[in-house]
């Protein structure tokens, strides 16, 4: 399991725009630096990412090698509901994981 | 003593050892395949980013589009394009209605002073689009290499 850093207010108004933040622990080797042996590293990134919201999604992005390592991402939802937020990371040498957060919504 | 005829002979050795990126005319291709040929009006769309980067191995980069975010009326994509990376992609978003704020921010690489390009498409199926200069003093995938 990697290290999973995610940013965000625990409670929110209806119809409040909030920001997320969300950090992994990931090496994103690009596949062109060359390793010890003076040879091209092999290729090991994330692919995607995505949220969903109450079981909606509400942003995927596709991960290419010009990303920083440790991929940060950073958007916002409109909170609606009490309800939990799922990350998911998937990418290359089937590396997959998925986050909870629970975000409570006040009138 | 370095005679013309020497300089110019080494001339092919120059373009020989020149590193793996991509081109302008790469990154205008993988757009026109990411947009389908669509025109791109100008506007609507900022990039947040410093235009002279000490490190191009973590740069953060905001962008923005203008939309009220509604069912009706919101971004549905927005991607990130650069001209001198080995890859002309660096990442590709998808919005709903659901994020409130066409907003994202990430860090990306960068491997030289380049073009860095951010499209976004919104529900009406029009495209936009945003071009900034970037000066990197410090580049990525350098760790390595010799220089």
């Amino acid at each position: 399991m990697a290290r999973a850093l995610i940013h965000m207010p625990a409670s929110a108004k209806a119809g409040d725009i909030i920001e997320i933040r969300a950090l992994i622990a990931h090496p994103m080797e690009t596949g062109f630096r060359p390793g010890s042996d003076g040879k091209p590293a092999p290729r090991d990134i994330i692919r995607r990412f995505t949220c969903e919201y109450a079981g909606k999604q509400v942003i995927t992005a596709e991960l290419h090698p010009a990303m920083s390592a440790n991929p940060y991402l950073a958007f916002f939802v409109r909170a609606t509901a009490t309800g939990k937020l799922t990350f998911t990371w998937q990418g290359d040498n089937g590396f997959a994981q998925a986050e909870e957060r629970e975000l409570k919504v006040t009138s | 003593m370095t005679t013309r005829r020497q300089l110019i002979a080494a001339i092919p050795l120059l373009a020989l050892v020149r590193p793996a990126a991509a081109t302008p005319a790469e990154m205008a291709s993988a757009i026109a395949a990411y947009t389908g040929n669509a025109p791109l009006a100008p506007g609507g769309i900022s990039i947040d980013i410093a235009q002279l980067i000490d490190n191009g191995n973590a740069v953060p980069i905001t962008i923005r589009v203008e939309s009220p975010m509604t069912e009706q009326d919101h971004v549905t994509d927005i991607a990130i394009f650069n001209e001198k990376n080995p890859l002309p992609d660096v990442v590709r978003f998808k919005l709903t209605a659901h994020s409130g704020k066409a907003e994202v921010a990430t860090r990306i690489r960068l491997a030289t002073s380049q073009k860095l390009t951010a499209i976004a498409r919104t529900s009406d199926g029009k495209w936009r689009q945003r071009t900034v200069d970037v000066i990197v003093t410090l580049a990525a995938c350098v760790e390595g290499e010799e220089m």
